[in-house]
């Protein structure tokens, strides 16, 4: 099964069980959990069933694209069914049999993990998922997002498409994933994860960087005060791209380190009040379609 | 006739390391349930596995005993009027209670006669015990981290699904959050049927073992160790034993089936700690090892499952290990491109504590610290060149990639990447052995070398910590004080080192001052310091059987010399079990109250009389003998010498009034019993200890 086919099935499985399919974010981020549709719509008592594919950047994991498992840019596929259902997790092995991977073959075990994500004032209690001792899925019902508890709890299905495809592939190096039959991932990827890596650790100037933080922050702060809130949160994730570069870099010492995540979390705990705020002025629309799962 | 009830609570895979504590506790709330309401019962019975917790309650009465209560009601001068005819108070005690007045009597509370009724409390059923009390129960099991799901007003480690319970077979409804409760479970997620009707309570093991379910984890722990031990045997090794390891193991699977894979050639030349770290902690695999603990390329990780599709499991199993080890292989040969030495300087960007500096910080210290141990232990020159080297390099291996990603391995990287750099053995030894112990029962530092960076850097975190305020309080030790303290006293005892305990602090302290113009009330810091030293060193001793009275005999002498210490309690201790140290001990007890009179200990020969020319004398020759023993710290010997002196200070104090009017032969008469009471001291103050 090549990597887009992958992709293709369990975007199709999740909307036949009535997620919607979106997109991916348009602005850098780490994980599928920073996009609005999952970061703002777990907050609140609204129902809400989603699946996308997220490319994210971990600048810090970034190799040269010499590294057989770690890249710079990995594709996650993310889930979220809210609330979750009570069969969530035999909807989730379900849909591991739709891409071919039969669990009575294998060795399928949830292990204990508690994810915490700090910039995001967020953290829910979980599971990685393992397949024949290879963790392919983060399974996470959360549990606080921007520092609010989060009143009807979000089940989170997070894949590691590039884990799970080497498996249904058999390769040992992420480069050798087939996308499609005749392109690689190396095709594709090889040259960006390059200089992305060159990027990162030895060419990003330090001082512009910590330059744009501020200039994010400060507009994010601005444009919240008009109560803008997804313009404002786009400038909080480029905040949280641009602390990962620094990172990265090597640029943030330990103490600046807390400072600046104290800081992106003070914008996203601001910026998930005023949401539920306005959402609960606006009577929380999606309650009223509740029972027809965004069909 | 006996009654029987079963319950199981089943979960989504609860955390491992959760499991036995939450039906521990499931356990104890149901017994409390039934002691509070008297209802007897012959025992429980557990089950357990990562998807359900199970009790089977034997035994029980149909219905709680009945009890017999007073009930106190009104004093008795407002419950009868004037013409003693029952007043309003009265009736109403007596319509509460629903009791008639014959019931009453009197009884006398602090000179108040008041009314009393008796009154039998009857037993509730079984039945409606059970059904008030099965929520409650599993609701008050608490985890170190719990959650909600689906908007239930409930909160458990991971989500329930299922309950099962049965009394007598017969299903036993309660009201659970709109969760189902019945008689069905479910089997092995994959293997099992997902819809088991439990008709026999007698049936559930066997039931559950046929739906691929071993419900008691003893059995499933025998079905590991007994088949991982079979795999190694034929490849001629063992499993390296890890108790912790086996038991996390034990609560990840229903139902296990040991299978080995092999570890690639390749990576085998690896240090052993590097590929064994990821194999234990990160993937749960066991190694396996020769007769000489050495590493055989195979692991053996258990299937939550049966035998069938292995190869695929081993081969899935076998990848991912290589994956990890080929992180360790780029992390080790990234880390030894360059020397431990040029790691140091990096150590400025990572704090050890806000307040106390960066790494880099502690790094000097510490080889300040252990300089001046090793001047004041006198080891030589060229152990304390290799005490300064191992000091300097004790840190750098924490901002190497290896230790960055498994930090586990501290210490490890640093003896292994020393040896790499050319550093000599000693100091590389030294190196790791600074983190020595780890832990309760851990090996101690072999050399002199690592005796001292071990020593140097716990007490600079003690006093550091303590410095700024940041002591252990009750079960808070975040950064495990007590077992540095703990480890510094061992060290010292093992190691014989003499060495007053404040004298160490005193050079701590004073290069924190120094190093980092730390400001703090420095005699209420070394008191605390002292004070906690001494703590740990009475528990130790107690956890040793030596006597709480013959602890604080020895450190009331005001010694603070830890190795001196211990030799002395147990030295005493020994002599306790022999002839005349009772006697010896009262008669020093005599001497006592006397002594703390004298204004010296010198005596004038001529001044004394018969029976104190005896005393003297007798002291006199045992003097030089004495304080020999003393010296060579056998003070079983000297205590023994001290007998000797038991009967002449009783017939002194029995026949010579000290207090007498003549000033001078007054003061010299205390003084001789200051003489011999302060030999005693050098040991201990024998009036503390207990005859």
């Amino acid at each position: 099964m090549n990597f887009q086919e992958l992709m293709l099935k369990l975007l199709n499985f999740w909307g036949e069980k009535g997620c919607l399919i979106m997109e991916p974010y348009d602005i850098e981020k780490g994980a599928g959990t920073m996009n609005p549709h999952t970061f703002l719509r777990a907050l609140g008592p609204e129902p809400w069933n989603v699946v996308y594919v997220e490319p994210s950047r971990r600048p810090a994991d970034a190799r040269y694209g010499e590294n057989p498992n770690r890249v710079y840019q990995h594709h996650q596929l993310q889930v979220i069914l809210k609330p979750s259902p009570e069969n969530i997790q035999d909807l989730y092995l379900e849909s591991l049999k739709a891409i071919g991977i039969d669990p009575i073959q294998h060795d399928i075990r949830f292990v204990e993990d508690n994810w915490e994500a700090p910039t995001l004032g967020a953290w829910g209690l979980g599971w990685e998922v393992w397949l024949d001792g290879m963790e392919i899925t983060q399974f996470t019902y959360f549990q606080q997002v921007g520092g609010i508890n989060c009143e009807l709890e979000s089940g989170e299905i997070t894949y590691g498409l590039e884990r799970i495809a080497m498996y249904l592939q058999d390769v040992d190096n992420v480069f050798d994933i087939k996308w499609n039959n005749n392109i690689t991932y190396r095709d594709i990827f090889g040259k960006a994860e390059y200089e992305h890596s060159v990027y990162s650790f030895e060419m990003a100037d330090i001082e512009v960087l910590n330059n744009l933080f501020n200039i994010y922050e400060n507009e994010a702060n601005k444009i919240l005060e008009q109560g803008l809130v997804l313009p404002a949160y786009d400038y909080v994730l480029k905040c949280s791209h641009t602390f990962n570069v620094l990172d990265a870099r090597g640029a943030i010492s330990v103490s600046e380190r807390t400072n600046f995540i104290s800081r992106v979390r003070n914008l996203a705990k601001n910026i998930a009040s005023i949401y539920l705020k306005q959402r609960a002025e606006m009577e929380y629309p999606l309650l009223k379609k509740a029972g027809e799962r965004n069909e | 006739m006996n009654r029987r009830y079963f319950l199981e609570v089943g979960v989504e895979e609860l955390p491992a390391r959760f499991i036995d504590d939450s039906l521990t506790q499931l356990k104890n709330n149901f017994e409390k349930t039934l002691n509070e309401n008297r209802i007897d019962f012959k025992e429980i019975i557990t089950y357990q596995t990562p998807r359900r917790l199970a009790i089977d309650i034997m035994g029980l009465e149909p219905k709680g005993k009945s009890e017999e209560v007073e009930v106190k009601g009104p004093a008795k001068k407002i419950a009868f009027d004037s013409l003693n005819n029952p007043t309003k108070a009265l009736e109403g005690f007596l319509k509460a209670q629903n009791a008639k007045i014959d019931d009453i009597y009197i009884n006398t509370i602090n000179n108040e006669e008041y009314i009393f009724i008796k009154k039998v409390n009857e037993g509730k059923l079984l039945e409606d015990v059970l059904r008030e009390n099965i929520a409650s129960n599993i609701k008050n099991i608490t985890f170190p981290k719990s959650m909600r799901w689906g908007g239930k007003n409930i909160k458990f480690a991971r989500p329930i699904r299922w309950i099962v319970s049965l009394l007598d077979n017969e299903i036993m409804d309660f009201d659970f959050e709109g969760i189902l409760v019945s008689n069905t479970t479910r089997g092995h997620r994959f293997l099992g049927s997902q819809s088991i009707v439990i008709d026999d309570i007698d049936r559930y093991k066997e039931l559950m073992r046929e739906n691929y379910v071993i419900v008691d984890p003893k059995e499933r722990k025998d079905i590991i160790r007994y088949n991982s031990q079979k795999l190694a045997r034929e490849k001629g090794g063992n499993i390296l034993k890890d108790d912790d390891l086996l038991n996390e193991v034990n609560n990840l699977v229903e139902y296990p089936t040991p299978i080995m894979g092999r570890i690639k050639e390749e990576y085998l030349n690896l240090p052993f700690d590097v590929i064994v770290t990821p194999m234990r902690d990160h993937l749960r695999f066991f190694p396996c090892v020769d007769d000489k603990n050495r590493l055989l390329p195979y692991f053996i990780t258990i299937r939550n499952g049966d035998d069938k599709f292995i190869d695929t499991v081993i081969r899935g199993n076998e990848k991912v290990l290589g994956a990890r080890l080929e992180d360790a292989r780029f992390f080790y040969n990234e880390d030894i491109k360059l020397p431990l030495e040029s790691y140091v300087e990096k150590l400025k960007k990572l704090t050890f504590q806000e307040k106390l500096g960066t790494m880099y910080d502690k790094t000097i210290r510490l080889q300040r610290l252990s300089g001046k141990i090793s001047d004041y232990l006198e080891v030589g020159e060229e152990t304390k060149k290799n005490v300064l080297r191992a000091s300097y390099l004790s840190k750098a291996d924490l901002v190497t990639k290896m230790v960055t990603e498994f930090t586990e391995l501290q210490g490890k990287m640093g003896m292994e990447y020393a040896e790499k750099s050319g550093e000599n053995k000693i100091v590389s030894q030294a190196i790791f052995e600074q983190y020595l112990p780890r832990f309760s029962q851990d090996i101690l530092p072999s050399t002199t070398a690592g005796a001292i960076v071990s020593i140097a850097d716990k007490l600079d975190s003690i006093c550091g910590l303590f410095a700024i305020g940041i002591q252990p309080t009750g079960s808070q030790d975040p950064f495990g004080l007590r077992r540095g303290a703990l480890g510094i006293i061992n060290i010292i005892i093992d190691k014989k080192l003499n060495m007053s305990l404040k004298d160490l602090i005193d050079f701590s302290l004073y290069i924190y001052i120094e190093e980092n113009n730390l400001a703090c009330d420095f005699n209420k810091v070394r008191k605390e310091i002292v004070d906690f030293f001494m703590a740990r060193i009475k528990n130790m001793l107690t956890d040793q059987k030596i006597r709480h009275d013959v602890v604080d005999a020895v450190i009331s002498t005001g010694t603070d010399n830890i190795y001196d210490i211990v030799i002395r309690a147990n030295k005493i201790m020994k002599w306790l079990e022999m002839d005349k140290s009772a006697e010896t001990i009262a008669s020093f007890d005599r001497l006592t109250v006397l002594s703390e009179k004298a204004i010296s200990s010198n005596v004038v020969r001529n001044l004394l009389s018969k029976e104190e020319i005896e005393l003297y004398d007798a002291y006199n020759r045992i003097e030089d003998k004495f304080y020999t023993l003393i010296n060579k710290k056998e003070y079983d010997n000297a205590l023994v010498l001290l007998s000797s002196l038991s009967d002449v200070i009783n017939n002194y104090l029995d026949n010579v009034m000290v207090m007498v009017e003549d000033e001078n032969i007054r003061n010299n008469r205390l003084a001789l019993i200051k003489l011999i009471r302060d030999m005693s001291l050098n040991i201990c103050d024998l009036s503390l200890i207990q005859i």
